[in-house]
């Protein structure tokens, strides 16, 4: 559930996020995918998964772009509002996998009322995301 | 693999700067049950996009969507399992001119997103998509290819813009040996692995390469001072003579600092390997891959002796192989 809001007078860069693990199973892969509609075989088909080279059916990006919002309104609570995310993808994950989920202020930005957020989410392989996520906060409790 | 390389790359240019065709419309609307279905299956539980009354009273004032799911009001669902019921456009063109090439993997790389405002149950959306940018040819740990950027712009039924996202995928031939981003087997596509990347080749260097091609190692001698230099170049550091020629070197040398490449794997590479700046025996320096010895037995100062050799069927590099 999600904590309430915080206020941007309460954060300094460098604060850390607590870590979040997500479990990378079958079900959040092809659950993922279908809700996103996104029916790129290679996300929801094993078979076609393992034709394209991989071991199992993978996260699709939309997924990975919904669990590095989620990660973050989470910490920011429910009256943050999210303008943007920039991420980098690398290994894949696959379901059996953990992703670790990390994340620290990198910058309070006081005149646009927002703050962004360094995250990675990393699993056995190495770093599935790393990236950026920017929201808005109310300015002070 | 009809097309040159050059001729290849000057199509790409044909598609940078296009929209790929005309805006898409969704094929539903923004609608709460697609919400509550992704939230479900993400695990993600903030009120706004479930729970109307706790969304009523929060910033938004009602119910909306999670703004990560941008991109889902636009997929075209089922029909994406369907290679044959996929629309054309010139993305896919683009994409079928690389395979065709004998670039027929993908992989996304980098995804941005901005939003403008959330959007809420009701809304319609209109997604317009320009190819942006096509990068040169890049050596990657996955195999060599081209980077395509696009960008999508999101607007509502009014025509304000809601969102947008830039995406950028790597087109691109398997390398033999996948690098550390891809797990085991992936390598089971029958593309054609890509060798070594050719040196550049220009008026300056060419006459050297060619010396290589024909087994001799050349070093350029100034013809004003004579000081010796490599890699070529037009004029002397010393003097500022343009007047140079190439002399034929023993092949003699030794060691004279090193490094041994684990990572990142390049293909047409075997790794480990050593990479040495050699010193020759005339007095000048080259780097090239110290062979025919275990990376762990390179040291400086060892001695070594030049060896023109083959990496593929066309192309020779000089080694340096040690003298025992």
């Amino acid at each position: 559930m999600s904590n309430p809001t915080l206020a941007l007078a309460q954060l300094e860069v460098g604060d850390a996020l607590p870590e979040l693990p997500i479990e990378i199973t079958t079900t959040l892969v092809i659950g993922g995918a279908l809700a996103s509609r996104d029916f790129t075989p290679v996300h929801h088909d094993k078979g076609q998964a393992q034709a394209a080279g991989m071991q199992d059916v993978f996260m699709n990006i939309l997924t990975t772009n919904g669990l590095v919002g989620r990660y973050v309104t989470d910490w920011a609570g429910p009256d943050s509002v999210m303008k943007g995310v920039s991420i980098k993808l690398g290994t894949p994950n696959l379901p059996g996998d953990t992703m670790k989920m990390s994340g620290q202020v990198s910058a309070i930005d006081e005149k646009e009322g927002t703050v962004t957020v360094e995250i990675a989410g990393s699993n056995s392989w190495g770093d599935h995301v790393t990236g950026s996520v920017t929201v808005a906060l109310p300015g002070s409790s | 693999m009809s097309l040159s390389r050059e001729e290849l790359e000057a199509k790409l240019l044909d598609y940078v700067g296009r929209e790929i065709g005309p805006p898409e419309q969704g094929p539903y609307p923004v609608n709460e049950t697609m919400i509550r279905q992704w939230c479900e299956a993400l695990g993600d539980e903030n009120p706004v996009y479930t729970d109307a009354s706790a969304a009523a009273s929060s910033v938004h004032g009602g119910l909306v969507a999670p703004p990560t799911m941008m991109q889902t009001w636009s997929l075209r669902g089922v029909e994406m399992a369907d290679p044959d019921a996929g629309r054309q456009n010139l993305q896919t063109e683009l994409h079928s001119l690389l395979g065709d090439a004998g670039y027929p993997a993908v992989v996304a790389t980098n995804c941005e997103q901005g939003y403008t405002r959330y959007l809420r149950p009701g809304d319609e959306i209109f997604v317009s998509t320009t190819i942006e940018a096509i990068s040169e040819q890049k050596a990657t740990a996955l195999g060599i290819g081209y980077f395509i950027n696009t960008r999508e712009v999101y607007r509502d039924q009014q025509g304000d813009e809601v969102g947008w996202q830039t995406f950028r995928v790597l087109k691109f031939a398997r390398a033999e040996q996948p690098g550390a981003a891809t797990p085991d087997g992936a390598a089971d596509e029958e593309s054609s692995t890509p060798t070594r990347l050719r040196p550049p080749m220009a008026h300056d260097n060419k006459w050297w390469w060619d010396g290589i091609a024909e087994g001799r190692l050349l070093v350029q001698k100034c013809a004003g001072c004579g000081e010796l230099r490599h890699p070529p170049r037009p004029m002397c550091q010393h003097c500022r003579s343009l007047e140079w020629q190439g002399i034929e070197a023993s092949g003699e040398g030794e060691v004279y600092s090193y490094v041994v490449m684990h990572y990142p794997k390049f293909p047409g590479y075997e790794y480990p390997f050593t990479c040495a700046l050699v010193e020759l025996a005339e007095g000048t320096r080259m780097v090239a891959n110290v062979v025919g010895c275990d990376p762990s037995k390179v040291h400086i100062g060892m001695k070594v002796r030049a060896s023109i050799e083959n990496v593929d069927d066309e192309f020779k590099l000089p080694f340096f192989r040690p003298i025992d």
